[in-house]
This record gives C-alpha cells, structure tokens and sequence, in this order.
C-alpha cells in the first residue's frame, strides 16, 4: 500500500486533535506516514502517533524549522514527496496549514485542494463551498493530490500500527529563511477547547447586548465542554476577542453542535458554521435567518433561555 | 516603494453563487461583481504605507472585461494606477495557474512589496500569496493584522491559532491581510473623478510572458468532478419560548447524546 503523508499539527509537541482525523483518514487512503516538523518530538507524541496508525513517523525536530514562517515545513514535505513518492498528502485547513499545502503544491507542480470536509477514494475531496450552499468533489489531476482538510472532518479512531521514526535531517534553502519569526505570543488558552477543534461550539452575537453578558454564554459553553465564539458584530463591538470570531474573514467551525444565540445569520457568518452537525438558534426574532438552518429553535429572549438552559444541562449532568 | 496590490473582483456574497453547468467553473455572469471586501483591507494598508514612507500603489488584478469596475474602485480610493491582466485563455485558472499568471506579471511590473487579501470570498482558499512567495523568492509575510516598515525591513504580526508572532524579513516581501488591520476608507467623489483619468495598462498573457500551457481551465491541476445544490437541512423543529425554552433545548441535545 502506498503511503500517505500526514503533516502533524502541533503547538509546540502538543498534537492537535486534526492530526489523529487525519491519521484516520490517511488510513482509508493508504499507508498513513506521519511527518513532525519543528521541535518539541517526544516518545509520548511517537506513541500518540502510533497509536492512530502511524506506520511511520518522518522526523525533522530542528530549532530551525520553527524559525520561519511556513517555508520551512513546504520544504520537508517537498522533499519526502520527492523521496517516497507518495499516494497524496494531507495538511490540516488551519491558514497555514493551507499556506503550507499552497507553497508545497508549487514546488512539486501538484494540484491542491483546500478546505475538504471529507476525502474519498482516489483522493477525491468533498468541499461545502458558497457559504454551505453548493457541495462540489474535487480531485488534483497534476502530480501528487496535495489536501488541505477541516478539523471535524471524521472523528479520530485509534488503530494501533508500528510508528518506525526515521530521522530527517533538512538544511534549509536561504529563500526558506526569508521571513523570519522574531517574537512568538500565545494567548491563554483558558480551560476550554480550541475553537475549530471543538465537538461542540456556542456562539454568541450582537443580541447577548455587552462583554459582560458573554459570561451566559462560556456558563453554557462550560456546562457543555464546549468552546466560546462569536459573530463579528459581537467581535467587532469589543465584546469577545476576534480570534473567536466565527465566520467567513473569522474561524471555520464544523462541530457536531453549533448553538448561536443572538445571532441573524448572515451570509458572512454562516460561511464559517454551516457545515456543523448539529445546529440550534435561540434568537429573539422568529424571521432572523439563521433559523432556517437549524435542527433545533427557541424564538425566545437568549437572557433567559441560555441561563435556563445552562442550569438544565447542570442537572442532568 | 513600489507597492502593488492585488485586488480580485467575486460574485457579491449577497446574491445567490452557482457553477457553471457547462464548464464547472464559477458563473461570473449570474451574479454581481465587487471588489473581494478583505481586498479593501489590502489596499487601504497599501495607501498607508505610501502615506508613511512615500512611493507608489499599482493595482494588479486579473479578470474579465468587467474586472476593470474592481480595479476602478481600488483606484478610487487612491492607487495611482493599474495593471489588468485580461487574457480569455486565463479563464478556469486554479490557485497553482493564478498564482503563476500574477508572479509572471510581477516579475515584469516589478516590486518592492506585494499585498493581498487574506483570502477570496469565491475561492477562499487562501493559498495565493503563500505560492507568489515561493515563485519569486520572496519573504513570506502573511496573515498579517499589522505591518510596519523601517527602511527596507518589514515587520507584521502574523496570526496565528495560538496567537500571534511578530515576523520580520527584507524586501522584496510578499503580505496578505487580515480584515481587523485597518478600516478601509470610502471613496471620495474626488477620488472617483480621478480614478477616471488613472492609467489602467491592459496586459494579454504574452505581454507577461505568460505560457499558455499552464494556465486556464484545460491545464488546470485540480478539476470539479461533480457539484450539486446542498440538500436543504430537513426543516427542524422552532417553538416559542413560554419559559420552558431553556429546558425543551436541553431535551433536545439530550435525545441526540450531546448531554
Ligand atoms: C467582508 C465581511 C466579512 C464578514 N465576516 C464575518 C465573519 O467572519 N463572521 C460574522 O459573524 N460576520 C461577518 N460579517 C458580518 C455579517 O455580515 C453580519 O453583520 C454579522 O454576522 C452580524 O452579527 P450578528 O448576527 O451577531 O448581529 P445582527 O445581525 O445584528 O443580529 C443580532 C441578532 O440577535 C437577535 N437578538 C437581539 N437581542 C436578542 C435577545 N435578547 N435574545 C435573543 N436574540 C436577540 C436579533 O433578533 C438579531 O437576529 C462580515 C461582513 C463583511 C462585509
Ligand atoms: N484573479 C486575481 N487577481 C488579483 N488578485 C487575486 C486574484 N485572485 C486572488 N487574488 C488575491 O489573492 C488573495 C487570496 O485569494 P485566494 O487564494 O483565492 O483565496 C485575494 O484576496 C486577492 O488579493
């Protein structure tokens, strides 16, 4: 079976959950070959890998590599492309996961396909594109199928295999060290689950009324293990960070549970949760256009219906 | 400092998007062209940094005929001037063609600094100024919610999923925008009578060196296999809250295990 490569996510050794989708993934496809790029390999993170179904685990754990942006990873990938001929690649569909799949597509002349929501045989990708309103599947039809794909896309199944390392030594090409990282800032993650990783997501817009009203909506998120978003005229007014804004110039969510409260629904904002499972609206206004895509509704004023809702999930809990 | 912009006209996310049946290709008639909105935000950065450290602001855009109403818009707000790469045989260019066309077409315009858009509301696939960085050779300086230049060193802050980090390199340098940079301006009707009178340079794909062979929809390197309307979410349940609200929602997420 042929092999294929997987990039692993990680924050600094911390694999993130996308990388074992896409282990699970891989494995429907071929041989799944994990690829670590940057420091921070452990044998903890060797036995994460494994367990879901690594059968090799291509390491380059230099200093360096984190010290650009991007390029430096392209250039791994591009390498073992060239060396193991793979059946095709998978990069998670963060930004730079994407840059990352766009910079490796040139340098191997090879098609790339960003943002699938599922990859089937022969690396054919399914894509939700038009805010949700069009399904397409795609395929690369030039060199190695390069496929950039959405955390949530299938849930992570362990499969224990071999995760034989092997040791990649990389010298990086100066054009790789262009753009150099001279200052890296984490925010407090908090408790909760990162955004586009998250199984559920409860979203707040401009009816929760100010920032201090948010703290209905992370009691609701917590009762749930949930993480916190936002709509933009929540983000926009101040009233939660913008790195929770959820939406088209925010981040893409596909959880199996997407709750939005006191939010319209606009074009914009449905571009980044339409493709969650799950959907329910609480909003005041019965016309407000998020209901039409929701399993579950409340027209109802979300200052009551969150807090209610949050002490029933409390006691069934 | 010569800055280039690249502003992409996209079908107005207002109305509705459809695909070509014939071609698979985006349909560019059916809907309204505007500029791409996070393109506002690069030219708006691009005007900045012309005010702050001098130099010029060429629009480059690649397109149809109608393209040109974009490109006017960009000049409206203050460019001093455009390319527009306009070819027929360009139409159908995926990610890996376009950003081939519009490297092809700097590399013959020149530059110190090219700006994007984070991504495009059509394709979104946020890829373009990732690939112009690795076909020129250029510092790769994306996602930036910040840009600040001394002398030929650029500096963004770049975000992240965990943050941000600062980045720093040398021009030539290649930076995509995030909409929270800026608050792009409106047009004035001055600017708007001066956009009239603007040089818009028309190139063909020879007239940049373009080969025929890697662009357009036939040498593509990805294709559509098929595509249909999104089958419409079976119509869920809406109830009016009388003060059970709260609870009916937690019998709900209780009958599907999500509590
Ligand atoms: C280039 C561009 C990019 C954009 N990107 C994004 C994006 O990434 N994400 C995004 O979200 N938006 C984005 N937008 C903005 C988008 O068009 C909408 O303006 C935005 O999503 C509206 O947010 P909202 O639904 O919270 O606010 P509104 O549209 O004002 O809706 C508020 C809703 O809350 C309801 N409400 C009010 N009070 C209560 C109450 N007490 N109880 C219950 N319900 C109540 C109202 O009935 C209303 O339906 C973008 C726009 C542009 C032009
Ligand atoms: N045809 C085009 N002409 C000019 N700029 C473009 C074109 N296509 C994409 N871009 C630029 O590339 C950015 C990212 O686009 P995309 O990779 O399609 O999401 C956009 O915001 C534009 O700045």
């Amino acid at each position: 079976m042929s092999e294929v490569l997987v990039l692993v996510d990680h924050v600094e050794g911390e694999i993130k959950k996308v990388t074992l989708e896409l282990l699970t993934l891989a494995r429907s496809l071929g041989a799944p070959s994990a690829v670590w790029a940057g420091p921070g390999y452990s044998d903890a993170a060797r036995a994460r890998l494994a367990e879901f179904g690594a059968e090799k685990i291509y390491v380059a754990d230099a200093e360096e590599i984190a010290q650009y942006v991007v390029a430096p990873r392209a250039e791994l990938l591009a390498r073992l492309v060239a060396d193991r001929s793979p059946a095709g690649v998978l990069v998670a569909a963060t930004g730079e996961g994407k840059e990352i799949a766009g910079r490796l597509a040139v340098k191997t002349d090879s098609g790339v396909i960003t943002d699938a929501v599922g990859v089937g045989d022969g690396f054919v990708a399914d894509l939700s594109i038009f805010g949700g309103g069009v399904n397409v599947r795609s395929r690369v039809t030039r060199g190695t199928p390069i496929i950039a794909v959405r955390p949530n896309a299938t849930p992570p199944v362990a499969a224990p295999a071999a995760g034989t390392e092997e040791k990649v030594a990389l010298v990086l090409s100066d054009s790789a060290r262009a753009a150099r990282v001279v200052e890296r800032v984490t925010q407090e993650k908090g408790g909760r689950p990162e955004l586009t990783e998250a199984a559920i997501v409860v979203s707040g817009g401009r009816g929760v009324g100010s920032a201090d009203n948010f703290a209905i909506i992370e009691e609701l998120a917590d009762s749930l293990g949930a993480a916190v978003g936002a709509s933009r005229a929540a983000t926009d007014a101040g009233w939660y960070p913008h790195q929770f804004q959820v939406g088209q110039t925010g981040k893409t969510v596909s959880p199996q549970l997407y709750i939005a409260a006191g939010i319209s629904g606009a074009i914009q904002h449905r571009a980044g949760m339409q493709t969650s499972k799950t959907i329910v609206v609480i909003n005041k206004d019965a016309e407000a256009p998020l209901f039409e895509i929701a399993d579950f509704g409340v027209v109802g004023d979300l200052h009551q219906v969150v807090p209610r809702l949050t002490e029933e999930i409390r006691k069934r809990g | 400092m010569n800055i280039v912009v690249c502003v992409k006209q996209v079908p107005d996310t207002a109305t509705e998007r459809k695909l070509r049946s014939d071609d698979k290709t985006l349909d560019r008639d059916a809907a309204d062209g505007v500029v791409n909105e996070l393109d506002e935000y690069a030219v708006e950065e691009a005007l900045r940094l012309k005010e702050a450290h001098g130099g010029e602001v060429t629009v480059l855009s690649m397109g149809p005929a109608k393209a040109t109403e974009t490109i006017r818009k960009a000049l409206a707000m203050g460019a001093d001037k455009a390319v527009h790469l306009h070819d027929d045989a360009l139409h159908g260019s995926d990610a890996l063609s376009t950003s081939y066309a519009i490297a092809q077409t700097l590399k013959k315009i020149g530059f110190d600094l090219v700006i994007l858009g984070s991504e495009s509301t059509d394709a979104r696939t946020g890829v373009l100024a990732a690939m112009l960085a690795e076909r020129l050779g250029a510092a790769q300086l994306t996602l930036a919610s910040k840009v600040e230049i001394d002398k030929t060193v650029v500096t963004v802050e770049r975000v992240t999923d965990y943050g941000h980090d600062r980045v720093e390199a040398t021009l030539p340098a290649v930076v995509s925008v995030v909409e929270k940079i800026n608050e792009p301006r409106y047009p004035s009707f001055k600017g708007i009578m001066a956009a009239k009178k603007k040089p818009v340079e028309t190139l063909a794909a020879a007239d940049a060196e373009i080969a025929l062979d890697q662009v357009g929809l036939a040498n593509a390197w990805s294709e559509v296999v098929d595509f249909a309307p999104a089958p419409p979410r079976a119509a869920g349940t809406v109830i009016k809250d009388e003060g059970d609200g709260g609870a009916k929602v937690a019998e709900f997420l209780a009958s599907k295990k999500f509590v």
